[in-house]
């Protein structure tokens, strides 16, 4: 699967409270609604920004904080395509693959605020369009990758009806 | 090849001879969920087409981060537990009982040697009594709650060896912060962490669970300690099954081993905006604050309000500070009354609100203003993490935080005791 879009940068430790804040994630399940909010604490006008199938690029630690699956979801359905990072925070990683959400772990000091990037996920490679380079990405664990192909962990077990193989 | 603690719960729980890196399907001993993050979890349990929990002894959920509900929609997702939780069959801890993790392992639900999951990213506390717990997401939950499995890569571990007693006036909080700022914020992301040494031995339960509480601050997956005579003590009264608790072996692999003499160690202060952004007390002394609590899964429990009972017996606070006490449960707050703490703390001048999560989460019972500084005995201090992003929160002990809403700037509790 190949993604395509532009990339929106930004610093390390993003925590899950700047993802989505705590005073919005208790009012509601409408991730539409929540998707908003995103990142509005570091920036109020981030969620206007976004065009379709873009990219959040960020630092290490992406996703610090609290366990809260609507951050991944928030992503999501703000039409962020996938997060590229220097590394992720557990909880974050999984609820990201859980959900649905792709994560890349790469270098992320190559490449600047609005390359235009190609992704391609089962290939682990990231075209930096803009400044014409590649640059290789960790590859996800099996059990990973299958949930990620499902969907998500939840049609995964539909599928399964529990861990479909380890 | 030796193992660590968190190697041998893994590899005992999936029936395999684990080691770091491996990845393993593991039997759960338990399984929790909050008002934040159940909802989502109800949700996707759905989705999987799954109808009965695993085991209804098994799961809890428990509505402690908006409690009582201050809004229509918050209400509506706490209904949604409550008849989930009527039609599983399972136990559900209402408003008023306190915050989850103490109710965990204080309502007996839990012992040491289990494999433990919570929909919170402070699930981690348990490890304080030899548990291996650790947050997960909603929708790992509800796999969780269907199946009573979930996967596990099974981490390679940090071990503390921490020497010699803590200094009066220094508390446990004190000593993670400590640690956390040293080892940064993503210092121990995917590894577990054990918590070893005479410090850790002489260490009240209530003030180990403190340290194994904020693991997660660091990016552990697990703050694990063994359990001692005083471990077994406080399980046996409250929870009856028969347990194993598990010992590291003498030749486990460590990533690192890190030594640390606590003696030395002052009160510590965690800056805005960042749990590893600590500084001794006395670089801050006499910052101003508006604001300040004594409560959370961190440093909500009966041992807390007696240090700042202590320190604020026939005072009042000053005038320009609000002062918000939250038990981390009911039972607390009882003994706390008991024990004439909470009149003492009253009388001073706080205003105590509903045991649970309190004002932590920003969702209710004390959202500060733009500009004002908080100083709080939570485990974070994120920008709008208390509801306002323009307001700074600063993170210390108990006794730091009664010594600073006595002066209503932050202050050594030293000079009080």
């Amino acid at each position: 699967m190949k993604l395509k879009g532009s990339a929106h940068k930004f610093a390390d430790n993003v925590n899950t409270d700047y993802i989505i804040s705590g005073k919005y994630k208790f009012k509601t399940l409408d991730m539409k609604e929540l998707a908003k909010h995103v990142m509005e604490d570091l920036d109020p006008d981030f969620y206007s920004k976004i065009s379709p199938g873009d990219f959040i690029v960020a630092g290490s630690n992406f996703g610090c904080g609290s366990s809260r699956e609507q951050a991944p979801l928030a992503i999501k359905n703000a039409n962020i395509s996938a997060v590229l990072a220097k590394s992720f925070a557990r909880i974050f990683f999984r609820n990201a693959i859980n959900t649905g959400l792709a994560v890349v772990e790469c270098d992320t000091d190559k490449i600047n605020p609005n390359d235009k990037l190609e992704v391609d996920l089962s290939k682990g490679l990231i075209n930096n369009l803009t400044q014409g380079i590649t640059i290789e990405a960790k590859p996800l664990p099996g059990v990973m990758l299958k949930i990620l192909g499902d969907g998500g962990l939840a049609p995964h077990f539909k599928r399964y009806g529990s861990f479909g193989g380890k | 090849m030796g193992k660590t603690i968190a190697e041998k719960i893994l590899s005992k729980h999936s029936n395999n001879d684990a080691h770091a890196g491996d990845l393993v399907v593991a039997d759960l001993d338990f399984v929790m969920g909050q008002d934040g993050t159940s909802p989502l979890a109800i949700r996707a349990f759905e989705e999987m087409g799954a109808t009965e929990v695993f085991n209804k002894e098994k799961v809890v959920m428990v509505i402690d981060h908006s409690a009582p509900s201050p809004l229509e929609g918050v209400s509506a997702l706490h209904h949604l537990m409550r008849e989930f939780a009527k039609d599983k069959g399972i136990k559900l801890y209402d408003i008023g009982c306190g915050v989850c993790h103490q109710l965990v392992p204080e309502q007996g639900h839990v012992a040491p040697g289990n494999l433990v999951v919570g929909a919170d990213s402070h699930t981690c506390s348990y490890g304080a009594i030899n548990v291996f717990s650790t947050g997960a997401g909603s929708t790992d939950i509800a796999a969780a709650m269907a199946s009573g499995k979930l996967w596990f890569k099974v981490p390679e571990t940090i071990k503390y060896i921490l020497n010699n007693k803590l200094a009066k006036g220094v508390y446990s909080k004190d000593l993670i912060l400590y640690l956390i700022g040293k080892i940064t914020a993503d210092g121990a992301t995917y590894k577990a962490v054990e918590f070893t040494g005479e410090t850790i031995g002489n260490l009240s339960i209530d003030a180990r669970f403190t340290i194994s509480n904020m693991a997660i601050e660091m990016g552990a997956k697990a703050g694990l300690m063994e359990a001692d005579d005083k471990t077994i003590e406080w399980v046996k009264k409250r929870n009856k099954t028969a347990f194993e608790p598990v010992s590291p072996d003498s030749d486990a692999n460590y990533l690192e081993v890190i030594e640390c003499d606590c003696s030395k160690i002052e009160p510590q202060i965690a800056k805005p905006h960042t749990v590893d952004n600590v500084s001794p007390i006395s670089e801050l002394e006499g910052t101003p604050i508006h604001q300040a609590f004594i409560g959370t899964c961190t440093n909500g429990r009966l041992e807390d309000f007696k240090i700042a009972s202590q320190i604020l017996a026939g005072k009042k606070i000053n005038s320009d500070v609000r002062f918000i006490i939250a038990p981390a449960s009911k039972d607390i707050l009882l003994e706390a009354t008991n024990m004439g703490y909470m009149q003492k703390l009253i009388e001073a001048g706080a205003a105590l609100v509903t045991a649970g999560c309190g004002p932590c989460v920003g969702t209710h019972n004390g959202v500060p203003s733009d500009g004002e500084n908080v100083i709080s005995t939570a485990n974070r201090n994120f920008k709008g993490r208390m509801g306002n992003s323009n307001a700074s929160i600063y993170l210390g002990s108990p006794a730091t935080v009664a010594a600073s809403a006595l002066t209503g700037k932050i202050t050594d509790p030293r000079n009080y005791l």
